[in-house]
């Protein structure tokens, strides 16, 4: 390492502090106002500590007390897990065959580069003619019509995974099962897929994740508390007169807490993942 | 084992993927083609086959023009804004101090963060009576009375970008700093040897190891931010007098609030095209960025 002046320290120090204070400051503040009380955040100007700590919101909207707005959150929260559950299992379903054909058969890999493109489609230029299927087979407001809307996000991001996964899987393994007399399906079974399980169970959190970020095709597709999901959900309360801020904050943490976790347990393989296709060009 | 069965088993294997993608891309944007040249609603039948009159209209209209300008405007500055945050967090990342493996986790937060919760955060703090920032700014003497920073054309947009910069930066940052470590240290050091002072050694020695990268980064960033419609939706609707109304956001109101599925499918593909175009010079500019920098 080089040696570094006293004046370049204290600005890489001045520069990392500045970083970590607009990094944090926002996330921190969505946290406060969910645990100051109401009449802290309307004051002029504003009480930046809470006066008294209240973590009763967090209470309020986590209660299944018909018709309060804890009973709205909880339908909606319970609707995002099953969406994003079906929709994660389903792409699973169809990215493991395909991502290992593709791997294992590189004349057909074109198909797969045409299903990941389609990423760059503006989602607008579905929604009409999804709209009118969905509403044709009564599956508007279902979480079975989003779960399946879902698909075209999440199929073409597993498979992909998937793929990459299986290319780290040496097919060495899979001819020297199959040289001792496993037919292919045992040989899957026995040798692959346990092999390729990490990486099934990374596909299936991202997977669950982006279906769980998700909200133009929910506010398109869902109307109320059968099939309304939590983005959905949180942008009527920020939209709505809702008269304490805390509550919308409160919503906020609770939506944002699985993925933060899940990001901040998970940063490697994240970063790995989000890295090898950019740094290999 | 013959190549053909291989083939054939690897097609069947891609079968169900390939069957639902068509049911749910393939022929929805079939679809949309067809809706586009009639004047169908969203509900109800009809829908008489009106040529190019969708497109004519749409693209000689005000709105679409506006959107165009606004669509362009975010996309642009977020995405400039992002790269040069980005890139300048990397390199402070890439130096050693303590704390950086903290500060390195925490750069995940944003990005983790749900679009619709960031968009809501936002608004909180942009709110014009009791925001965040309006007291801020208030309270250090930046500012004398409270202002409505998403309800004024003239802030809007900015208040967007900035919510926009805070959550995608963070993308920017970590690709850029996986591309710095794969900088070998012995070519730093020679330059270092050879008298190249920062700005010198950031162009000249740094600059082509991040150059494949950051256009990977570009590239998804750029995408993403001409199709954006949630974080607007949520923080302003495409207002204040239709100043943060998108292409994505026109869109909607096109074919879903006022249900002309028609025209909402011709103004819903001019977009698509837009993306394409960008997305494939894009991509053989990346490709001759990692021509030339490998």
């Amino acid at each position: 390492m080089e040696r570094r002046s006293l004046l370049v320290s204290v600005f890489i120090y001045a520069a990392a502090l500045l970083l970590a204070v607009v990094i944090v400051a926002p996330v921190f503040w969505l946290f406060v106002m969910s645990i100051s009380p109401a009449a802290d955040l309307v004051a002029r100007p504003l009480n930046w500590w809470p006066s008294a700590v209240d973590f009763s919101r967090y209470a309020t909207l986590l209660s299944s007390i018909p018709n309060s707005a804890g009973a709205n959150f909880v339908a909606s929260l319970v609707n995002s897990v099953l969406v994003a559950g079906m929709a994660t299992l389903a792409a699973i379903a169809l990215a493991v065959p395909a991502g290992w054909a593709v791997s294992r058969t590189p004349s057909i890999s074109w198909s797969l580069s045409l299903v990941i493109a389609t990423y760059m489609l503006p989602p607008v230029a579905l929604a009409v003619p999804l709209y009118m299927a969905l509403a044709a087979l009564g599956l508007l407001n279902s979480v079975f019509g989003l779960a399946l809307v879902y698909l075209t996000i999440l199929a073409p991001f597993t498979t992909w995974l998937m793929k990459s996964g299986f290319d780290g899987i040496p097919r060495e393994i899979e001819q020297a099962a199959m040289m001792d007399g496993a037919s292919l399906l045992a040989t899957l079974r026995i040798i692959t897929l346990p092999l390729a399980m990490p990486i099934v169970a990374t596909s299936a959190l991202f997977a669950f994740l982006l279906a769980w970020d998700e909200f133009f095709y929910a506010l398109l597709f869902t109307s109320d508390q059968r099939a309304r999901t939590l983005t959905v959900a949180i942008a009527e309360l920020a939209g709505g007169r809702v008269s304490d801020y805390g509550l919308i904050a409160t919503a906020g943490v609770l939506a944002a807490l699985p993925p933060v976790l899940v990001g901040l347990i998970m940063q490697r393989a994240l970063i790995s993942g989000l890295t090898s296709g950019g740094v290999k060009g | 084992m013959s190549s053909t069965w291989m083939t054939t088993r690897a097609w069947l294997l891609m079968l169900p993927l390939l069957i639902i993608m068509t049911a749910v891309i393939g022929w929805p944007m079939i679809d949309t083609v067809r809706l586009s040249f009639t004047g169908a609603k969203l509900v109800g039948t009809g829908g008489a086959f009106v040529g190019f009159d969708n497109y004519v209209k749409m693209l000689s209209s005000n709105n679409f023009q506006r959107a165009l300008f606004a669509t362009t405007w975010f996309a642009v500055i977020s995405v400039t804004a992002e790269m040069v945050i980005g890139v300048l967090a990397a390199l402070l990342l890439n130096q050693q101090f303590y704390g950086r493996a903290v500060l390195r986790a925490l750069l995940i937060l944003p990005w983790a963060l749900p679009t619709v919760v960031n968009a809501t955060l936002w608004r909180l703090i942009y709110n014009p009576e009791y925001g965040a920032l309006n007291s801020a700014l208030t309270q250090i003497g930046l500012l004398d009375s409270y202002r409505s920073w998403l309800g004024e054309p003239g802030t809007a947009m900015t208040a967007l970008i900035v919510a926009d910069c805070w959550k995608n930066f963070p993308l920017v940052a970590l690709i850029a700093l996986a591309a710095l470590q794969a900088v070998p240290r012995d070519i730093t050091a020679a330059s270092l040897v050879d008298g190249a002072g920062p700005f010198a050694r950031f162009r000249f020695v740094i600059l082509p190891y991040l150059a494949g990268p950051l256009m990977v980064a570009l590239v998804l960033r750029t995408i993403e931010a001409f199709k954006v419609f949630d974080i607007i939706w949520v923080m302003t609707r495409g207002g204040p007098a239709n100043s943060t109304r998108t292409l994505s956001i026109l869109v909607y109101q096109e074919a879903f609030s006022f249900q002309r599925a028609g025209s909402g499918a011709s103004l819903a593909l001019v977009v698509t095209l837009i993306v394409t175009v960008l997305a494939v010079g894009y991509g053989m500019l990346v490709r001759r960025t990692a021509g030339s920098s490998a």
